[in-house]
């Protein structure tokens, strides 16, 4: 990520000099321009994925994919978007070239959001109905292990040394730490009503997780289990039942977060030091699910009701654009 | 049954295998509880629905409570919390208050009670129903919201007031504000009508006429019978000529209301307890990640989730909250916990649901569905309420008599 980001830079600035740009585009095989840059939306009511090039940011395809496509990530490689065909009770494999199903992968019934493991070799993802999270080995597509959580486990993000798996549960509202090498239970951390996302932040040393219907964020110590802060949110006019938070975006340097109000229709910007909430930016109806682009300098968000997406200026806190996509747009991910 | 009730008991040890290691710093509570919550009921003959779509439901509500005491117990697993459904039928001919006693002298402290409103006013006025908590998951009647109330007694089930408010909220969206109220003469009805009544002047809509069913109740079974209701119904509801918009049906015991739609005197919609219904739950709702759990009931019950299901789960979980927030199983505790403004239970209805402390009826949005989809959910935008939006439905605070402490 690292490497591509670099890459990135020196390819915009070689922009700027055509000549040189030739002379270095001679030279490089794989010049992945900011403009390369590709965001895949499931759609769960179009059954589809719309695929939107980063620099037009017209639609430039809809995949047909499983029945309710709602949880979607990419593999460490970027080839592979891994997507919970919820109806479907499976996982199915796109390759993000061809744009063509490749497989499925076992996931229990009506998987929700997965993630994937820093290393890329393992897929962990929650399943509803069974109370259960489901390893998956992405090396031989087989699920090595079923961890018992607790009622309608949701959300799951994994610690960027991949050591740890937070699971939320949504009627047991609790935050599960679960060992990547045991599958063991290392504690159960209490949150609000109905926790949907966790999401650690990038120095692996907290976990922000969102409780839908209690309309705050639980930011967690990922070593004591404690609870650090709570953010509560508030908007003018605003009944508070209207504010649910769900999905959380946090940047490397831990300067800012997002974090997505559902039917407020908002994205609250919060300063991730302090946190306290600097901002709303008003995106369009039940916003869910968010994504960064890689360079951090923009958030898209996902509209499900207004079945589009929204792009925030992230330095200006500002919505610059909504893009259309199919119905009830609901995970989001970024190619590089 | 007896491998339902296996296949449940097999489900409650799979809960219970669940694996509690770990610290468990940052939860509520590490002390060991004990915590058996009594499900009563009475031995009663299933009511049978005019149409043979509905199912006859032999057992409604004890598998609403049977689904949440899994969700209290696998929660309860990580924080060393046992629960226990004990499940109490009182014989058609027995005596609610002697079994609730029985019960309470045990030890017993929390109580679900899908009984009739004379069994629930019997248990509710017992000298040891004080330190007690009895959630009712079925007894619709508003005078138990308006001036009968109880401190042990919470109310998980739709009053009568709620259904009407959430219905006529609708209707005035929709501006079909010109009302034909079209009532049986049971107790139940007349008490619903006047709900319709209040809750048509509280949103500015107007009943234009009113008449009621004076027929005699029709078998659901008779060879061409559907001739005779052909012919009776237009006469029967012809009082309002067509000079309303919607026609409100209210029939509670499944006597006429069913063959109200389409065979009005004149062509207008129905609503109320049939056609379009005001309801707390009802199968056709898989908003708000209600899908799992209308699946999870599925597999348990082999029905679907009625009203009083519905009811009973959330006054299991609601006790299954206050013990995990408060780490107490002492009924004073859970009574205060379950009243403040902290207590938020998430029942599938997209917000928290709460106890308003007056009369300690459960805040909730009401459905609206026609039996195939869900057609809205109130209260309805617009309606608005200084503390809440939910307000809007049913008896508010400065309109009872019920002060509740």
């Amino acid at each position: 990520m690292r490497d591509h980001l670099k890459e990135n830079r020196l390819a915009q600035n070689l922009l700027k000099h055509p000549l040189a740009a030739l002379a270095f585009a001679a030279t490089l095989t794989v010049a992945p321009a900011a403009e390369a840059m590709t965001i895949f939306v499931s759609n769960e009511k179009g059954n589809s994925i719309t695929v939107i090039d980063g620099g037009s940011l017209e639609v430039t395809a809809t995949v047909e994919v499983g029945n309710r496509p709602r949880g979607i990530a990419l593999g460490k490689d970027h080839r592979h978007l891994y997507i919970c065909a919820s109806d479907d009770d499976h996982i199915q494999v796109l390759d993000t070239e061809s744009l063509e199903i490749v497989g499925t992968l076992p996931s229990g019934p009506d998987p929700e959001l997965l993630v994937i493991s820093p290393d890329g070799k393992r897929l962990y993802v929650a399943n509803e109905d069974d109370n259960l999270v489901t390893v998956v080995n992405l090396e031989n597509g087989t699920a090595m292990a079923e961890i018992p959580v607790g009622v309608e486990p949701e959300g799951m993000g994994v610690s960027p040394d991949g050591k740890t798996i937070v699971n939320t549960s949504e009627t047991t509202n609790m935050a599960h730490f679960i060992d990547a090498d045991t599958f063991e239970i290392r504690g159960n951390v209490l949150v609000d009503q109905r926790p949907r996302f966790a999401e650690f932040t990038a120095d692996g040393k907290e976990v922000w997780v969102s409780a839908e219907i209690g309309g705050t964020v639980s930011v967690i110590d990922s070593e004591t289990l404690q609870i650090k802060k709570k953010i509560s949110f508030s908007v003018p006019a605003l009944q508070p039942e209207a504010i649910q938070p769900v999905g959380i975006r946090i940047l490397k340097d831990r300067s800012k977060a997002f974090v997505a109000l559902g039917p407020a229709n908002r994205v609250a910007i919060v300063d991730a030091q302090s946190y306290e909430v600097t901002d709303y930016v008003l995106v369009g109806q039940r916003v869910w699910q968010l994504a960064l682009t890689p360079d951090e300098t923009q958030l898209f968000s996902t509209n499900g009701i207004s079945n589009d997406i929204t792009l925030i200026d992230i330095s200006r806190a500002k919505a610059r654009k909504s893009i259309a996509t199919g119905s009830y747009p609901w995970g989001i991910a970024i190619k590089p | 049954m007896l491998t339902r009730y296996l296949a449940t008991a097999g489900f409650i040890l799979a809960a219970l295998t669940v694996p509690l290691s770990g610290p468990l710093s940052g939860t509520a509570a590490a002390a060991a509880l004990d915590l058996p919550i009594v499900f009563l009921t009475r031995a009663e003959e299933p009511r049978l629905p005019l149409s043979f779509v509905d199912p006859v439901v032999e057992d409604p509500g004890v598998w609403g409570a049977r689904l949440a005491i899994k969700d209290n117990q696998t929660t309860g697993s990580f924080l060393g919390h046992t629960y226990e459904l004990v499940e109490v039928t009182v014989p058609a001919d027995g005596d609610a208050a002697t079994v609730f006693a029985e019960q309470r002298d045990a030890g017993r402290h929390l109580f679900i009670s899908d009984l009739p409103r004379d069994d629930l006013l019997a248990i509710a006025r017992l000298p040891g129903a004080d330190d007690t908590l009895i959630f009712n998951d079925r007894v619709a009647d508003d005078d138990l919201r308006l001036n009968t109330c109880f401190a042990p007694v919470f109310h998980t089930a739709l009053s009568r007031a709620m259904r009407a408010d959430a219905l006529v909220q609708f209707l005035v969206w929709k501006k079909w504000t010109d009302l034909f109220l079209f009532a049986g003469s049971t107790d139940g009805d007349q008490a619903y009508a006047e709900a319709m009544r209040r809750a048509a002047k509280k949103f500015g809509a107007r009943i234009v006429a009113e008449d009621s069913y004076a027929y005699d109740p029709i078998a659901r079974r008779t060879d061409s019978g559907h001739i005779q209701v052909q012919r009776q119904m237009p006469l029967a509801t012809q009082k309002a000529d067509d000079d309303y918009d919607v026609m409100i049906a209210v029939d509670e015991n499944e006597i006429f209301g069913e063959y109200l739609p389409f065979n009005t005197y004149a062509a207008r919609p129905v609503a109320g307890t049939h056609g379009l219904v005001p309801s707390a739950w009802h199968r056709v709702q898989e908003q708000w990640g209600s899908t799992q759990f209308q699946r999870r009931f599925t597999q348990i019950a082999g029905r679907w989730m009625e009203e009083r299901d519905y009811g009973a789960w959330l006054g299991v979980r609601a006790i299954g909250e206050a013990v995990t927030r408060t780490g107490s199983g002492d009924v004073a505790t859970l009574r205060a916990y379950l009243r403040g403004a902290d207590f938020a239970l998430g029942g599938f209805k997209g917000v928290g649901l709460s106890f308003r402390p007056w009369n300690q009826q459960m805040r909730q949005p009401v459905l609206l569905v026609n039996k195939r989809v869900l057609v809205s959910v109130s209260p309805q935008p617009g309606f608005l309420h200084q503390r809440t939006p939910l307000d809007s439905l049913g008896y508010d605070e400065p309109e009872t008599g019920c002060a509740l402490q």
